[in-house]
């Protein structure tokens, strides 16, 4: 999967002129953590909701200057050096960048104009997507060894039981040379196919051994 | 003795039919109903025969055009090019000879019990073909093609702007009935189900609330598996009467799947029949308590057909028709002798269960549902 086909499209940005207090509104407003800041179309810089909180004194003590501090220009404390992905990235590179770099979002840049922005809930909805936890499913795990041509010989079993596969992970497995497929699968009735998979050999986890009845 | 209480119920239900290998099977309901008879629970004046939902009706919750092609493809024996995409045809829901009808007539059965106590003919009333929780608006999921749970809440909605409160203790998660009215506050959908770590259709967790102004309005308790009959009543005795007092329904729909029970092919909550004695008997009190009665129960999930499905709903009936059957009652031999030559399964001798041997971890579990339960009610109508 590619960023573009996740990244938010309808951007909220504003301009270094945009002032610190009208940054929090925008903020505020459309419950975002991240504001690009644009100029003649081009990215110029980034500001995080830390990054403005950072810039006001502490809501402990009041001070003249507060409103001094609002009406200030975001573009004295935005980030200039921004990390920056590309729309034909892979998901995957994004969530290494966001993870590396400790950042919570990537602004999407196709040559020096910004067509998206992807954040970590964007990652994490992805994720849901991928095990496919969205979709009536049910949840069917295998420990195999770690050699070549395990996941066909189950697949081969799911394709005679005549059920669809949603979703496949592979985990490494809690022994030493095991692996764990996880499947979701769209039927709400899997006892033909546990009993195929049994039947060939397999080592099934269900809620016997997997869960907190064990 | 109060006889404020219909079901509705014909044979023609069984018309709802996969194919002889499928788990789903409507026989059920000839069983349930040979079972209250043998009991001399029923008497011709408490049945409703179902009526055809229209499409008017379908159309409160379903896509015209689900519908329009569930119609085109129960004309036909070759599975349409589309149906795949309808969630038809696949092994779970294959498609069958007049399906359009069949499922109708459950949603229709579904709506005549709503009629019944809206209109004050009956204070309660039962239609065990019901409770097809796993349907969408556009799509056939989980053995169930239109949703007569969805469709009795928007009708309820509709033509009463009733405020529903929607119990649903079927095993599986009420998906379907949740995600049709996620963003309503006037409808509180409630779900107690063994958790979707395995168990299809793997939704329903804690955080699962609702959303916008429904916020809080959808509650779900994910049991965990082998939860037998004192956790789970323990958490449903307690979480119930709170949603009543704070949520302050107008009438109460229970969705009364009884495939929670240890026989269940399906399942592994480990329950007894005393839950399906349990369950409708609170429904009942809070109905009276806080709805002038007004309440109405459908069937759903129940794969073991012999031996747990006409127990349970009879159980059902006895509570709603304040008919009480004695613990230690036995099943009437008529009935035995009817059906055992059918079953490959040997019926059982008793209307209850035997204790079943304790399963290891229990207090481990109980406490697990405990912690779940807490976390389920965090933002939602408690009182």
């Amino acid at each position: 999967m590619r960023i573009e086909d996740i990244m938010r499209k309808n951007l909220v940005t504003a301009s270094p002129a945009t002032t610190i207090g009208e940054a929090l509104l925008l903020l505020r407003l459309n419950r975002i953590r991240h504001l690009p800041i644009l100029e003649n179309e081009q990215l110029v810089g980034l500001v995080s909701d830390r990054d403005l909180r950072d810039a006001l004194p502490s809501s402990l003590i009041t001070r003249d200057d507060d409103d001094a501090i609002l009406h200030k220009p975001v573009s004295e404390i935005m980030h200039t050096q921004v990390i920056t992905a590309h729309p034909l990235e892979f998901i995957e590179d994004a969530a290494v960048q966001i993870y590396e770099n400790k950042i919570g979002s990537l602004p999407v840049v196709e040559g020096t104009r910004l067509v998206g922005m992807i954040t970590e809930s964007d990652l994490f909805n992805s994720l849901i997507e991928l095990f496919g936890v969205n979709k009536p499913s049910s949840h069917i795990e295998v420990e195999v060894d770690d050699r070549a041509g395990m996941l066909a010989e189950v697949s081969q079993v799911f394709r005679d039981a005549k059920v669809n596969v949603c979703s496949v992970v592979v985990y490494p497995g809690k022994k030493i040379g095991t692996k764990s497929l996880v499947f979701r699968v769209q039927t709400m009735d899997p006892r033909n196919l546990l009993h195929l998979l049994h039947e060939r050999g397999f080592t099934v986890i269900g809620p016997t051994n997997g869960g907190v009845g064990s | 003795m109060s006889r404020q209480s219909r079901l509705i119920y014909s044979p023609e239900y069984t018309n709802y039919y996969f194919h002889d290998d499928h788990p789903f099977n409507q026989r059920r309901l000839l069983l349930t109903h040979d079972l209250l008879q043998a009991y001399q629970l029923l008497r011709d004046e408490d049945i409703l025969t179902p009526r055809l939902a229209t499409d008017e009706e379908l159309e409160l919750v379903h896509d015209p055009r689900y519908i329009q092609f569930v119609r085109e493809q129960g004309e036909t024996d070759e599975v349409l090019a589309l149906a795949v995409g309808y969630g038809l045809g696949t092994e779970d829901v294959p498609c069958f000879r007049h399906m359009h009808e069949a499922s109708s007539l459950i949603v229709g059965g579904t709506l005549q019990a709503v009629d019944a106590v809206m209109n004050g003919q009956a204070e309660h009333a039962f239609n065990p073909a019901g409770g097809l929780h796993h349907a969408f608006r556009g799509r056939a999921s989980g053995f169930c093609i239109y949703n007569d749970c969805s469709v009795a809440i928007a009708y309820l909605r509709k033509h009463w702007n009733a405020r529903v409160l929607y119990i649903d203790t079927d095993a599986h998660h009420g998906d379907g009935v949740q995600w049709a009215f996620y963003d309503d506050p006037n409808v509180l959908t409630v779900s107690l189900h063994e958790t979707g770590k395995y168990l299809f259709p793997g939704t329903g967790n804690t955080t699962e609330r609702g959303d916008g102004q429904g916020y809080g309005f959808s509650v779900n308790i994910p049991l965990d598996a082998y939860t037998e009959d004192d956790s789970f009543l323990e958490v449903y005795q307690k979480l119930i009467p709170k949603l009543v007092r704070g949520f302050q329904p107008d009438v109460i729909l229970t969705q009364n799947g009884c495939d929670a029970h240890a026989y269940d092919p399906l399942t592994h909550l480990s329950c007894s029949m005393k839950v399906y004695q349990q369950i409708p008997r609170l429904a009942h009190e809070m109905a009276h308590t806080y709805c002038s009665g007004r309440w109405i129960a459908v069937g759903g999930g129940g794969y073991d057909i012999w031996r747990v499905v006409p127990r349970a709903w009879t159980l059902l009936w006895s509570e709603m028709s304040d008919q009480p059957l004695a613990d230690d009652i036995e099943i009437p031999a008529s009935w035995q002798e009817q059906w055992q030559p059918r079953s490959e399964l040997i019926l059982p001798s008793r209307l209850f269960d035997d204790p079943f041997p304790a399963i290891p971890r229990r207090a481990e579990i109980t406490e697990k549902n405990r912690v779940t339960l807490e976390r389920a009610i965090l933002h939602a109508p408690i009182g």
